[in-house]
């Protein structure tokens, strides 16, 4: 793979600024000879026909929703409407600054506030805030809001932050950075949080549990009213993790299973691009005894005026510059208008029937550690495949079959995680087709195991070296100037 | 519902086969009584075409976009050229995952790769990762770094920081424990490097500040002792200043709204996030690296992860996993298609074209520029008579868009309004902006 600084270098990049039209000095004159840059950076002046094409060839060696079937289980990649695309660059929107006065923006201020209210009424709880921008600076802001709330009831001495041991890593580096320490709780046989281990560990130093519900097994704990009552009992608070919202969306509220913080992943349910890695949104929505504890500003709207409100003495602070991801919430919103009530039910309705559908079929070709049903996703297990097969060697040669693969390895709690979440906008016929390629490849491993082993043989790369990437570290490219 | 492929008849066959008779049976795992409490939104659903006119409607009612912004402190009005959004409009960019299957999302990698490279070069800095969520959790993020690696529980904070940025870091500090020690500035904007508290894990340092004054970094590292210098810097003005890294920073961060994206309504934004190799173990976040293939060819995949959540969870050195990896993309194809030559002009214009303004605002009678310190492109300046609310709404009233004098007074400097000048203003913009000062009509 060439790189950019491979290419052009001392080719004409000029002809996208234009001449200066005040009277210039030399910048040494404005600012004195010290702060001038003595060498400038090595980023090659490159013709645009170079450029675009450069960047053209590089994005045809990627896989995207648009080429087919994503089905990363706990990413929930759906379809992307491109209407989204263009409302959310529409100049009005994309040209506005931050610091614009309010009356200048009302259009911004009240698609926030609408939002707002939509994503309340998702999550049945009275406030949310779109400040957090992924899905775990959501957590994160959650984790503040328990320290914050603790703090204020002169309750600090609850410094424990439980986790089941199906938890997404996020959950507990969250809880990490925000100052608590985390507590594991075992799951159970059916893969659910074991009641009692968890009340074992109900005292007054545990400021709340962290759930993702459905859990990462893309299962439903069907104790969870239980789990909520007995965490409050204790004094404690409910972190519900929104990554698996899909499953539910359209008919089941956590706000009426017991959570006491929300987030959503706008970039997973609500259709916004992943963008290879963000950017993303993750709206945090939360119960009564949190509300005044939000970040500022918040959105707010007098009278017939949307406005910034910083007036909120309790708060935790801001967690990012400014209103949060601002253009990704444009598209959530876009998304919730088209869909409405009856759109986000079937959106629900699809994701379960599409993901037991899928279950059903490769339960019999793979094993399946927790056989039963399914929300959004399910986890197969690659062990007892084929002698010296693993679930790398699936995933690779998926790939030869021009599919993405599953989440792999994740949940930790299953050997061999294959991790698959079809998503609702993914048809009868991919689905099928997508099974059929699954049974192929078993069949494979156990004829022709050294199809997975050398798989993938016919993407842009064979394996990569992850080792030798990790022993010899290159981040930044090698310039031959540096490396004599 | 066209973004839902399957009608009534696969989802039938489809329950057929699985036994079962209707999709509620697949919902009952979930109590019944949370089912029953479930309320609808009252939202009938919408075609496209009336979705699309209605959000154009909300787009329109921001009366901003037809003004010309003075507006900085941190976002700003940068001309993007056109062939950027063709190239981060490919959807092979934009609908991809995190690159966890390498193989497959070389494109992705490659530009996470030359990004690396580009901030590395722009900072003067040995490695830099893959982006953090914006310049202002890159900072908060890089606070608690210095600390993980000092240990001090106290960390010193330029007062002239943006308060944006100074808001986040509170938040992350207070939580970590770690106290914050506000180092005052002089009458020329910049820090009173005096001032600096001994016993600290870093000091804090914005440059350009938010005077938009341009701090004075050489030797600042070899009065903190031990102690890391963390340096935020604006990425566009590196095209003609010498870099932090320059002066020996430990780590450098920063807002890469700059680098061809838009303002947004300030989101999304690009965290920068710079250090050196030494450092490596505690850097947060993504970072790409360079290998090869089972062929020998050359290939990138993400790399260093055993610092990472999902693998190091509550030990990890922080809980970031979804990036702004689109927007650092942008940026890549924003620095690729101007090239080095074209960020010195860009700087150049904004250097220029902020002291035009800022040296003809200057000789008006009743007008002052309250930092005598070296700016890049924005400045504050004071109306004689205490009227700063008025000379906005005037400024306001001419069609520009100005800060509010409260950005200014809550740093403690009332009465003073922060200018930005960017390349896109004209000429006859800025001369407009001082007739209307000087009181022409
Ligand atoms: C269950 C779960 N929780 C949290 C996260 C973190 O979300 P994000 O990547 O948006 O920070 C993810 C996704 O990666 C997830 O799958």
């Amino acid at each position: 793979m060439r790189t950019i600084f491979e290419r052009g270098a001392a080719e004409a990049a000029d002809g996208i600024f234009p001449a200066c039209d005040v009277p210039v000095k030399e910048a040494a004159a404005w600012l004195g000879a010290d702060l001038i840059r003595s060498k400038p950076p090595r980023i090659p002046n490159t013709s645009e026909t170079t450029v675009v094409r450069h960047y053209t060839r590089l994005c045809k060696l990627n896989y995207g929703v648009d080429d087919g079937i994503y089905p990363l289980g706990s990413c929930t990649m759906k379809y992307n409407p491109k209407v989204n695309e263009d409302t959310s660059a529409l100049p009005g929107f994309a040209d506005v600054h931050p610091a614009t006065d309010e009356r200048y923006v009302q259009g911004s201020l009240k698609l926030l506030y609408e939002l707002t209210r939509l994503l309340q009424g998702v999550a049945g709880l009275p406030a949310v805030t779109l400040q957090p921008v992924a899905g775990a600076h959501g957590e994160l802001t959650g984790m503040f809001l328990f320290r914050k709330y603790f703090e204020s009831r002169g309750e600090s001495r609850r410094t424990r932050v439980l986790l089941p041991d199906s938890a997404h890593g996020t959950n507990p580096a969250s809880a990490a950075v925000a100052g608590f320490s985390v507590t594991e709780i075992a799951s159970n046989a059916r893969g659910t949080v074991d009641l009692d281990a968890l009340r074992a560990q109900l005292d007054d130093t545990v400021a709340g549990i962290m759930l993702t519900v459905p859990n990462t097994l893309g299962i439903f704990e069907e104790d969870i009213l239980e789990v909520t009552r007995a965490v409050h009992e204790a004094g404690g608070l409910c972190y519900f993790d929104g990554a698996n919202l899909n499953s539910f969306i359209g008919r089941a509220r956590p706000g009426d299973m017991g959570a006491d913080v929300f987030h959503f992943n706008l970039h997973k349910t609500l259709s916004t691009p992943h963008g290879g890695g963000g950017p993303g949104a993750g709206a945090v929505a939360v119960s009564e005894p949190l509300v005044d504890f939000l970040p500022v500003p918040r959105v707010v709207k007098r009278r017939d005026r949307y406005a910034l409100d910083w007036d909120f003495p309790e708060s935790i602070g801001s967690v990012h510059s400014f209103f949060g991801n601002v253009l990704v919430a444009i598209k959530a919103y876009t998304y919730l208008l088209q869909l409405g009530d009856e759109g986000l039910r079937a959106v629900s309705d699809n994701a379960v029937l599409n993901a037991n559908y899928l279950q059903e079929r490769l339960k019999r070709t793979y094993a399946l550690p927790y056989d039963r049903l399914c929300k959004h996703e399910f986890v197969l297990s690659s062990e007892g495949l084929a002698k010296g097969v693993t679930t790398l060697d699936v995933a690779k040669r998926l790939i030869d079959y021009g599919i993405h693969p599953p989440t792999v390895y994740f949940p930790l709690i299953v050997h061999e995680a294959l991790m698959i979440e079809p998503t609702e906008t993914e048809s009868r016929e991919t689905l099928d087709r997508f099974a059929e390629i699954l049974e192929r490849i078993a069949a494979e491993a156990r004829e022709h195991p050294e199809l997975l082993h050398e798989a993938p043989t016919r993407a842009p790369v064979r394996r990569l070296d992850q080792t030798a990437a990790a022993r010899n570290p290159v981040f930044t490219f090698p310039f031959e100037a540096d490396l004599v | 519902m066209r973004y839902i492929p399957n009608a009534d008849a696969d989802r039938h066959a489809m329950l057929r086969q699985i036994g079962r008779s209707s999709i509620d049976e697949l919902f009952a795992d979930i109590p019944p009584s949370v089912t029953d409490a479930h309320r609808p939104l009252d939202l009938p659903p919408k075609s496209e075409l009336e979705v699309f006119g209605e959000l154009s409607r909300l787009a329109e009612a921001n009366t901003a976009s037809g003004r010309v912004p003075l507006l900085g402190g941190g976002v700003y009005d940068h001309y993007i050229p056109r062939a950027v959004h063709h190239i981060a409009s490919r959807s092979e960019f934009y609908t991809a995952y995190t690159p966890y299957q390498p193989e497959i999302s070389q494109g992705t990698l490659t530009v996470m790769f030359e990004f690396q490279t580009m901030i590395a070069e722009l900072t003067g800095m040995e490695i830099a990762n893959a982006s953090m969520y914006d310049g202002a959790t890159a900072l908060a993020e890089a606070v608690l770094m210095a600390e993980r690696i000092r240990k001090r529980g106290r960390v010193a904070v330029a007062a002239n920081l943006f308060s944006h940025d100074r808001r986040v870091v509170e938040t992350y500090a207070w939580a970590a424990g770690v106290e914050l020690v506000d180092v005052p500035f002089t009458p020329t904007g910049r820090c009173d490097l005096a001032r600096i508290p001994e016993d600290i894990s870093a000091f804090v340092v914005q440059s350009p500040n938010a005077f938009g004054v341009i701090e004075a970094l050489d030797g600042l590292k070899a009065c903190l002792g031990d102690a890391l210098l963390i340096a935020a810097t604006y990425p566009l003005a590196l095209g003609i200043l010498e870099p932090p890294g320059a002066f020996g920073a430990d780590i450098v961060v920063g807002e890469g709204q700059c680098l061809g994206l838009p303002m947004g309504y300030g989101g999304p934004l690009l965290g920068l996030f710079a250090t050196r190799k030494e450092h490596l173990r505690q850097l947060p976040g993504r970072v790409a690296g360079r290998t090869m293939d089972a062929d020998g060819r050359i290939g990138y995949t993400m790399t260093a992860q055993t610092r990472e959540q999902h693998i190091r969870r509550e030990k990890a050195t922080s809980n970031i996993c979804t990036n702004a990896a689109h927007c650092a993309l942008t940026a890549t194809v924003y620095l690729a298609s101007i090239g080095a030559g074209g960020l010195r002009q860009v700087a150049l214009l904004n250097l220029e074209k902020a002291h035009y303004l800022a040296t003809r605002i200057a000789k008006l009678k009743d007008y002052s520029l309250v930092f005598d310190g070296p700016f890049f492109n924005e400045f504050v300046v004071r109306p004689s008579g205490g009227n700063a609310d008025a000379v906005r709404e005037r400024l306001e009233a001419g069609g520009f868009l100005v800060e509010s004098p409260r950005a200014m007074a809550d740093l403690g400097v009332p009465n003073a309004l922060r200018l930005a000048v960017t390349e896109r203003r004209t000429q006859a913009e800025l001369d407009r902006v001082v007739d209307i000062l000087g009181g022409k009509r």
